[in-house]
Formats: structure tokens, C-alpha cells, sequence
């Protein structure tokens, strides 16, 4: 990093590197670039061109994600003075961003089109957003990760602010930009405190300082204390939660289905990197002497599931139910990190990817619920669904049925593969905390079958068909059939996590040895 | 066609599976209009899934052990497969569920008049569930189906139960789920520790002499041991049930593999998962809802095979894999203390009851609670007698259910008052009731009597206390059974009673397996028996090593028994 100011700029190596590493985050940001010109030439009617111009992009840059991995060859390459790192951990993210992308941008063209809302900075704002998401997984330097960290970040506050007119929309943006701004600066400081213990932004470096000291010192616990408090606002974790009800409500329901994927996964891999790359050494273990991180984490996580849960079980609108459901899964999803294991991991990794697929399905049922002159935003909207649309109803019960964990679907493989990370350990407080977890799964499966109550149980009280286009019944069916191959047949999946994963592993062998 | 020959033609596949592909050309090639033919089919594709359960009667009852094995790879990473096994107690509760499934389909026939595409899709994926349950050897698999199944439950009462069914099905639902959701703890905490145990070369060998023993001359089950327990030497996990089970029976100098502590720990975990499937008292309270308000065949379902499957989970997991937590005094005690309380209890309510169906629901609380006190007094006869009341109490309580079924499509109340003096108007209903009144009691020459007769046999053995509890439950039961008889079918008719059509040769058609297996049983068991008296009697040998050679010796010491030396050439297999 300091050597890049101090060199000059050598502008071909320069070169070289960026295609060797960004050419899928350039693609999409070029893509993004050229809707924001193409949109000031089209007429109202032309602008959901914007929306397959996107796609496109997502898919050229998939095509780009391809031939780096394959240029890679299972290795991990470092660069931009150590600031950038692509490794298959990077690729598998960078993968689930783009289906989320592309998820979101299939399920959003009606739903504007409904609003009135069609413009081409929508798909532009959401490319931003996935490009700063991208970098965010492959950051391998503080000041990197936080700078990609703000491109998604504001990309994705002027897009829940999007619905200029609506007073519920402005007043989730204005929250979210509030106390995310607020968490920013509780992140930079712990990264500040950080630099100063240990003179490095790097996270390899970091780990191989704070690792050359035998006790942690005070700053260094105070700067992890920061970090991870950011990064809670950031996944919406409890007590840091209280921005995401308001925020998925009031945002559009299309950018919500994006956030609440898109953000999380996202948070989730600078989680993962910083704590298991950078922080290694202050892990901690069980035993009341040495805690570290993970038993933050072990703690929020219960928190965050168990009052997710049971805050969503009172809810009437379908967005803020969802919205809770989502923070008591990033409950689940943390306790891939506190089992820190291979396991975990995987099930952190799978469990991100199914989540792009079950939650943006039953998200795409909510958008389609939103019809001229019916917003479609409670449980009750869902009545008798299966005698208006059968179809639907049978999708989103897929869908509702993954997140709530019951096999045969993907969602009961994200969480045993977290729950035998727990067991795995033979910890007797981490099997307390698996015992909360399963509680919490029981729980939950009593707010997703409102919906499957209403849908099937309900009479029908709603005859307009739903606002569906065949773009977003493809989407959605893509979406169910994953949610079912993956939990039917798991070996290449739980094989893609598993790159990912071993990935972190390796890498926490390597920090703690070596160095 | 043996047995090995079956399994190459993946006969438990094909039973396991066909219920599916019944739904999917339901799914797919029916219009929902076309009742008629959505029905036909159903019928005929129930009893077409009924057929192949038929091979299993060539389970080899000489040999024992699980047989028509399959085995294919599912999710190498963790070691989940494909394993489908059935030994003889899965046997005779594969084809009680492939025989009930018929029923249930049949008996819907004029019941379900909305939505009718859909029930039989949920009803024939509801077939499948069940049977994989009782067919899988891979815990894993098994958790699957576990967990499967509750889904179509769900929307079986859910959608096309009486006035309270949202309520029911949903209490359903999470009360089960709740307890299988524990229940994957433990499965997972089994599967971590046994490769770590195998890292001892003494507990491979004891592992593998426990696999040798617990196969006996069974060779293709010796075979998927052994492959399970190769993998667990390599520290990679396995899900073998069967390879559980020879983890739980090895012992090294007398002491088990599992420390006592963890096994309790274990078998808490599945306890809780099988208790509430039972249901054991104090975990049935969602039985009464669930039973009362599904449809005829969600109940004859519930009531005739979904309880066995907790009855069945403490048989296949807690008694073999944990055979030391399951002989623990105290546990042994609560277990027994709850089974009686459910005896005693659900008897006492059920004679309290003013709705036909919660009194047959509250009957089932009873007789479950009887079968679990023959699965914890751990011996030959008790255990024996309580699959075969498993068997019993599926036939018995199914017909029950078909019985309410009968007069609520007629008249449409379950309560008792409102029917008097049926027997006038519905002679050929009142004989059905009274055989199967009489076999739910446990009247000789029926069903009911032969089981209960071998569990009280067996529990008197071991404490008397007990049987006296139990023979109390027994009475009971006479006593709320007769009274529901006689307040229904006996005294002047009532007056809106009076036009009520007797059975319809449709409703006689499925009553009449059940009144034959009611008297076959009754009076003559021994088939049936046979079947699981040898994984019976493994059971037994591998919850208490050595209890047959003890009675044995006992036995000869006493003169008994002739002396092996005077029975050099031996009738073989005395008790």
C-alpha cells in the first residue's frame, strides 16, 4: 500500500495486473458505466432494455469470473502490492454475488415497470453495488476492504431511497444511511486502532504480528471489539439490528431482495477474511480466561437468532417478517464462524449460496404479489393462492420450506453442515449453542408457514393474477429447482463450498505455523 | 426369489418410491377437474404400491439380520449413502404401512370432494416418507425421510381437516419438529465420535467382533459393517445405522465404547425426537388435536403407522446404540413411570371424552404407553409383544378411525350423544365395531389379546409393580371402549339416526383385511411372530449381553430344560 506511493506508477504492470485480476469486476462496472450514457438516449417505454443490458453484463462478467478461475488453476494470486487476492474463497463469492445480481435484475423489470420507476440508473446502481461487493471478497488489505465496502454500501442506499416519492422508502434509507454510516466509523476506527498496534493494513501481516506477541494486548482486543461491531451492524445481527426492519420494509421490494442477500453474503466474506486471515490470534477459545472472538460471536449469534425469531413470529407485514427471518439466518450463519472449522465453513459458504436461491425466491413471490393499485405487502395478501396461482404457491412453499431447514431442500444442507461444525468440536458449549440453533430452526418454521397457511388454507380474497413476467417465472423456477437439486444432490455443491472453505483453512494453519 | 436375488432388483426402492411416481403422474397427467379418474387412479396405484411390499415375505427368518440390502453412493463428502435395508420387524411395519396406505386411499374415496388431485398427491408423498423411515439403514437418510414426512402431514390436516385443523396442524408440525431437529444432534455427535474411536486398534477389533455377532450368518449385512467401520478406520464418518449398533454392543473388558455419560446424553437427544413421535405421556398433548381434527385417513395414518415410528426409532437406535443408557435404573425408571402414566392417563381421559374420535385419539395414548413399557422391560417376550402390538394397535386403531370415519361421512358430528341405538339401523357397522372393540381391549382370539398377553407376560417377569399398573390400563380399557359401545350402537334408536345406510360394499371392502388380520393374529400369530422373533431376540442380546445364556443355564439348573448335553441334537433356538 505505502509502496505505492513512494514508487511511482509503473502503468503497464499496472495493466497486466487488472486483467490478470479485475477483468470480471471491470466488465461489470463498464456495463454499468454504459447504462448510465445508453439511459439519457432512451424514451420511457425503451428503458427496460436497461434491465437485459444488465444481465448482460452479469453474464459477460461470469464469463470473465471463468476464465480467471480457470487462468488460476486452483491456485491464489496475490496482487496490487498485496492489496488483492484471488483465491477460490474470492471465486465462490464472487459467484454468489453474481446470481444475486442477476436474480434481482430478473425479478425487478415488472415491479418498476408497476412503479413507474423504470430508469437505467436502477440496474447501473445495482452493478456498482455487486462490483463493490466483488472486490469486497477478494480484499486482502483493511483500506481495500473498506473502500469496496463503501462502493456497495452507497450504491445500495441510493437504491433503497429509490422510490423518491415514498415516505416509507425515504425513511428506511435515511436509517439505514444513518447507522450505516455510524458502523462505517466504529469499522475504521477498529481498523485505525489495528494499524496502530500493529503498523500493517495488510490482514496477512496483521495476523503475523499479532501472532509474534504471546498475549494479545488490550488495544488489539479493543480494535477486534470495533471491527466486529461493525461488521454486526452490517449483517444485522442483534443488538445492531435495528436498522434492517425499517430498511427492507421501506426499500423497494426488488432492492430488498438484493440487500438482503447480496449485503449479507458480502459481509459475510470480509467477516470471514478479516477474522480468519487478519485475527486469527485472537480467536480465543471457550474457557473464561482466553475468549476472543468467537465467543462474541457465539453470543450474538444465539441473540440474533433467537430474537429474530421471535420478533418475526408478531409481524403482519410479509417485508418486515422477511426482514427478521433474515436476521435471525445471519444467527445461523455466524455459527459457521464460531465453529471454525472445515465444517463450519462449508456450511457458512453453502449455506450463503442456497440463501441466494430460497430467499430471493420467496422474495421474487412477494414483488409478484405487487399489482396496479395493491401494494401486496402482508402475510393476508397470500390467501388462496393455490387456487389462483398454483404454480407460485407451490414455489414459494420450496422456498419457504428451504429456509425454514426441512429437507429434502438446499436449506436443511447450509444448516447441517453449520450444526455438525458445532458438534464437530466436541465442545459442550458449542453443543449448548447448536441446542439453541435447532430450537430456533423449530421456531422458525412457525412464521414461514403463515405464508404456507394463508397460500393454501386461506380463501382467496385477491383474484387479480400476479404481476409475473415470463423472465421472473423463469427466474423463480431456476431458483426452485436449485433449491431442490441442491438439497437432493449435494456433492458438487457442497464441492464448491468446499474450495472455499478449505481456502480459510489452509490459510488458518498457515498464519498460526508460520510466519 | 431369495432375498439377495430381490435386492438387485431394488425391491425396497420400489416400494419405497412408487407412492412418488403415483403423485407425479397425478401431478402431471391429470387435470384437476376430472375427479373421477384422479380417484380410480389413486385406488389403483395404492394397491399397485401395495404388491412388491408382498416380495418381502421372503425375508429370510433362519438367517435374521437386515436383509435386501442396497447400498449406493449419496454425498461421499460426509459419508451420507443410499443404504436401504429391512429386518423382520421392518418387515411386518413396511407392510402394515403399505396395507394402511391402500386403506387410507380407499377410504377417502367419498370423503374428500375438494381438492381431490391434490390429497392423493399429498397422501401417496406421505406413503413414501413413512416407508423410507422404516427402510433406511443410513442415518442420514433416515433423518431425511424423518423430516420429509411431516410436510404432507401437515397439509393433510391442515387442508382438509374439520373445524380446528389450522390450529392441529400446526401444533403438529412443530411439536415433532422440535423433537427431530434434537434428535440430529445426537445422530451428528454419533457420527463424529465413531471414526474417533476407531483410531484404537483395540475397538476396531471389538467393533468388528460386535458386527460379526450382531450379523450372525448374514453375510451381506456383515459386509456393509464392515465397509461403514473400514471407513471410520480411515477417519472418515459414517451414518450405518447397523455400524452404530455394533459400535454400541462392542465391549472392551466388559465396559462400553460410549462412556455411560455420553450415552445418556445421546440417548436423550433421540429419546425426546421418539417420545413425541410415541407419544409418550407428557409429550402427546398434540395428539388429540391432530387425531380429532384430520381427515379419516390422516388419522387412520397418524394413528395406525406415524406412532409406530417412535415406538420403532427406541427398537432400531436407543436400545441397541445406547444399550447402556437404555438399562440405566433411573432411566429405566422414568421410562417405565411415563409409560404407565400414559397407560393410566390416557385411559382415564379417554373415558372422560364426549367426542368419539378424541376417545379413540386418548385409547391411543393408552395402548402406546403399553407398548413402550413391553420395549423397556427388555425381554424376549415383552419386546416381541410389543411389535407385535405395534402391529395390533395399527389395525385395530386404524379400523376405529375408519369407523368414526363411517358414521361422520353419514351424519356428520362426531359427538357420542348424538348417535343411539345403531345396531338397529347399521347391523353389519355394530359387528365390525364390536370385533374391533373387542380387539382393541384385547378379547381372546383377537389380535389385541396376544399382544398384550406377551407384554404383560414380560413385564410381570421383570417387575410386578408394573404389570399391575398396566393390567390396570387394561381394564380401563374395557371399561371406556364397552361404554362408547354401548352408548352408540345399544338403546332406542335415535330418532335422526334412523335413516343412517349400513356399510356400502366399498367400506366393507377395506374393513374386511383388517377384521381377517384382527382374527389371523388372534388366533394364530406364529407367522407373523416369526418374522422378528430373531432381530427380537438380538435386541434383547445386545440391550442385556448374555440374558439368553443366563435364562438358559437358569432353566437346565432347574431341570427345566433337558441339558444341552441331553439335547446334543437340539431343536435349536430355545429361549
Amino acid at each position: 500500500m505505502m509502496g505505492l506511493l513512494f514508487q511511482g506508477l509503473d502503468w503497464r504492470w499496472l495493466v497486466d495486473q487488472a486483467v490478470m485480476f479485475l477483468m470480471p469486476e471491470i466488465v461489470l462496472a463498464v456495463f454499468a458505466c454504459v447504462l448510465l450514457v445508453l439511459d439519457i438516449g432512451w424514451r420511457a417505454t425503451e428503458r427496460r432494455w436497461a434491465a437485459y443490458v444488465a444481465l448482460g453484463g452479469v453474464g459477460a462478467s461470469a464469463v470473465a469470473l471463468a476464465q480467471t478461475y480457470l487462468n488460476l488453476r486452483g491456485h491464489e494470486a496475490i496482487g496490487f502490492y498485496e492489496m488483492y487476492i484471488v483465491d477460490s474463497f474470492a471465486i465462490v463469492f464472487k459467484v454468489i454475488f453474481l446470481l444475486t445480481a442477476a436474480l434481482a435484475i430478473a425479478l425487478s423489470v415488472k415491479f418498476l415497470d408497476i412503479e413507474r420507476e423504470q430508469r437505467g440508473e436502477y440496474y447501473a446502481l445495482m452493478l456498482f453495488a455487486t462490483v463493490g461487493m466483488m472486490f469486497m471478497a477478494s480484499g486482502l488489505d483493511l483500506l481495500a476492504i473498506f473502500i469496496s465496502f463503501e462502493l456497495a454500501a452507497l450504491s445500495i442506499y441510493v437504491l433503497v431511497a429509490y422510490f423518491k416519492g415514498d415516505r416509507k422508502s425515504n425513511e428506511g434509507a435515511l436509517k439505514y444511511f444513518l447507522l450505516g454510516i455510524f458502523s462505517s466509523g466504529i469499522f475504521l476506527y477498529g481498523i485505525s486502532l489495528l494499524y496502530g498496534v500493529t503498523g500493517e493494513t495488510n490482514l496477512r501481516k496483521i495476523a503475523a504480528a499479532l501472532a509474534a506477541e504471546q498475549t494479545p494486548g488490550f488495544l488489539a482486543i479493543l480494535a477486534m471489539v470495533f471491527i466486529v461491531a461493525g461488521l454486526f451492524f452490517k449483517v444485522a445481527a442483534v443488538p445492531f439490528h435495528m436498522w434492517a426492519p425499517d430498511a427492507y420494509e421501506g426499500a423497494p421490494s426488488s432492492v430488498t431482495a438484493f440487500m438482503s442477500v447480496g449485503s449479507k453474503a458480502a459481509a459475510f466474506a470480509i467477516f470471514a477474511r478479516i477474522f480468519v486471515y487478519g485475527l486469527p490470534a485472537l480467536r480465543g477459545t471457550t474457557s473464561l480466561e482466553n475468549l476472543g472472538w468467537m465467543a462474541v460471536i457465539g453470543a450474538i449469534s444465539a441473540l440474533t437468532m433467537t430474537w429474530g425469531n421471535l420478533a418475526a413470529i408478531t409481524q403482519a407485514n410479509a417485508k418486515r417478517l422477511m426482514a427478521y427471518s433474515s436476521i435471525s439466518h445471519a444467527g445461523f450463519l455466524l455459527l459457521g464462524l464460531v465453529a471454525g472449522n472445515q465444517t463450519g465453513y462449508i456450511g457458512l459458504v453453502i449455506y450463503l449460496f442456497v440463501y441466494v436461491f430460497m430467499n430471493l425466491g420467496a422474495w421474487g413471490v412477494i414483488i409478484a404479489l405487487r399489482r396496479e393499485s395493491i401494494p401486496g405487502d402482508r402475510v393476508e395478501d397470500f390467501n388462496g393462492l393455490i387456487h389462483t396461482n398454483p404454480v407460485m404457491a407451490v414455489l414459494m412453499t420450496i422456498f419457504l420450506i428451504s429456509l425454514a431447514g426441512i429437507p429434502p431442500t438446499a436449506g436443511f444442507l447450509g444448516k447441517y453442515f453449520l450444526f455438525a461444525g458445532l458438534i464437530e468440536t466436541g465442545n459442550r458449549w458449542l453443543a449448548a449453542l447448536a441446542v439453541i440453533a435447532v430450537i430456533n430452526t423449530a421456531v422458525s418454521l412457525y412464521y414461514y408457514a403463515r405464508f404456507i397457511k394463508a397460500m393454501f388454507m386461506g380463501p382467496v380474497t385477491e383474484p387479480t393474477p400476479l404481476a409475473l413476467t415470463p423472465l421472473m417465472r423463469t427466474a423463480l423456477v431456476v431458483a426452485a429447482v436449485m433449491v431442490l437439486l441442491v438439497g437432493i444432490y449435494p456433492p458438487p455443491w457442497v464441492d464448491l463450498s468446499r474450495l472455499a472453505a478449505e481456502q480459510l483453512i489452509a490459510i488458518t494453519h498457515e498464519v498460526i505455523a508460520g510466519f | 426369489m431369495s432375498p439377495e436375488r430381490l435386492a438387485e432388483y431394488h425391491l425396497l426402492s420400489i416400494i419405497t418410491w412408487l407412492p412418488v411416481l403415483g403423485a407425479l403422474i397425478l401431478i402431471f397427467f391429470f387435470h384437476r377437474e376430472r375427479k373421477q379418474a384422479i380417484r380410480i387412479f389413486a385406488n389403483v396405484w395404492a394397491i399397485l404400491s401395495f404388491l412388491p411390499s408382498l416380495w418381502l415375505l421372503t425375508y429370510d427368518r433362519r438367517l435374521g439380520g437386515i436383509q435386501f440390502i442396497e447400498d449406493v453412493e449419496w454425498i461421499p463428502q460426509i459419508g451420507a449413502r443410499y443404504q436401504l435395508g429391512v429386518d423382520g420387524i421392518s418387515v411386518v411395519l413396511v407392510l402394515l404401512t403399505t396395507l394402511i396406505g391402500v386403506i387410507a386411499v380407499a377410504c377417502s374415496w367419498g370423503f374428500i370432494q375438494e381438492r381431490v388431485k391434490e390429497y392423493y398427491v399429498v397422501l401417496l408423498l406421505l406413503q413414501t416418507g413413512i416407508l423410507g423411515v422404516f427402510v433406511s439403514m443410513d442415518m442420514f437418510l433416515f433423518y431425511v425421510f424423518w423430516e420429509v414426512m411431516l410436510v404432507p402431514m401437515y397439509f393433510l390436516i391442515g387442508v382438509w381437516g374439520s373445524e380446528n385443523r389450522l390450529y392441529a396442524a400446526i401444533k403438529f408440525f412443530i411439536y415433532t419438529l422440535f423433537g427431530s431437529v434434537v434428535m440430529l444432534l445426537a445422530i451428528l455427535k454419533l457420527y463424529f465420535i465413531f471414526p474417533d474411536y476407531l483410531k484404537q486398534p483395540e475397538v476396531q477389533q471389538a467393533v468388528l467382533q460386535a458386527a460379526r455377532f450382531i450379523s450372525g450368518e448374514n453375510e451381506p449385512m456383515y459386509r456393509m459393517i464392515a465397509s461403514a467401520v473400514q471407513l471410520g478406520m480411515q477417519g472418515k464418518g459414517t451414518f450405518n445405522i447397523m455400524a452404530m449398533q455394533a459400535l454400541g454392543t462392542a465391549r472392551l473388558g466388559g465396559a462400553p465404547i460410549i462412556p455411560l455419560s455420553l450415552q445418556l446424553w445421546l440417548f436423550a437427544g433421540f429419546f425426546l425426537s421418539f417420545a413425541i413421535k410415541v407419544p409418550m405421556f407428557p409429550f402427546h398433548t398434540w395428539l388429540p388435536d391432530a387425531h380429532t381434527e384430520a381427515p379419516t385417513a390422516g388419522s387412520v395414518i397418524l394413528a395406525g403407522i406415524l406412532l409406530k415410528l417412535g415406538t420403532y426409532g427406541f427398537v432400531r437406535f436407543n436400545l441397541p446404540i445406547l444399550p447402556d443408557a437404555s438399562r440405566d435404573p433411573r432411566v429405566v425408571q422414568v421410562m417405565a413411570f411415563l409409560a404407565i402414566m400414559g397407560i393410566v392417563y390416557g385411559a382415564l381421559v379417554a373415558m372422560a371424552q364426549r367426542d368419539w374420535k378424541r376417545l379413540v385419539a386418548y385409547s391411543s395414548i393408552s395402548h402406546m404407553g403399553m407398548i413402550m413399557l413391553g420395549i423397556f422391560a427388555f425381554n424376549p417376550s415383552s419386546l416381541n409383544g410389543a411389535v407385535l402390538q405395534m402391529i395390533n394397535h395399527g389395525i385395530s386403531t386404524s379400523a376405529l378411525f375408519l369407523i368414526v370415519g363411517v358414521v361422520y361421512e353419514r351424519h356428520h358430528t362426531r359427538l357420542i350423544n348424538d348417535y343411539r341405538g345403531l345396531s338397529h339401523v347399521m347391523p353389519g357397522f355394530a359387528a365390525v365395531f364390536m370385533i374391533m372393540t373387542m380387539s382393541s381391549i384385547g378379547l381372546p382370539m383377537l389380535n389385541g389379546f396376544i399382544g398384550e398377553f406377551l407384554i404383560l407376560r414380560g413385564v410381570f417377569e421383570e417387575n410386578r409393580l408394573w404389570a399391575a399398573f398396566a393390567a390396570t390400563g387394561i381394564v380401563l380399557g374395557a371399561g371406556y371402549m364397552l361404554w362408547l359401545y354401548q352408548r352408540t350402537m345399544y338403546g332406542e334408536v335415535k330418532e335422526d339416526n334412523r335413516h343412517l345406510p349400513d356399510l356400502y360394499p366399498r367400506e366393507w371392502a377395506y374393513f374386511l383385511p383388517l377384521v381377517i388380520l384382527a382374527f389371523w393374529i388372534g388366533i394364530y400369530p406364529k407367522p407373523f411372530l416369526s418374522y422378528f422373533e430373531k432381530p427380537v431376540a438380538m435386541v434383547v442380546e445386545q440391550v442385556r449381553p448374555g440374558y439368553s445364556q443366563r435364562l438358559l443355564e437358569r432353566a437346565e439348573r432347574s431341570g427345566l430344560l433337558p441339558t444341552r448335553a441331553q439335547a446334543a441334537d437340539g431343536r435349536g433356538g430355545g429361549r
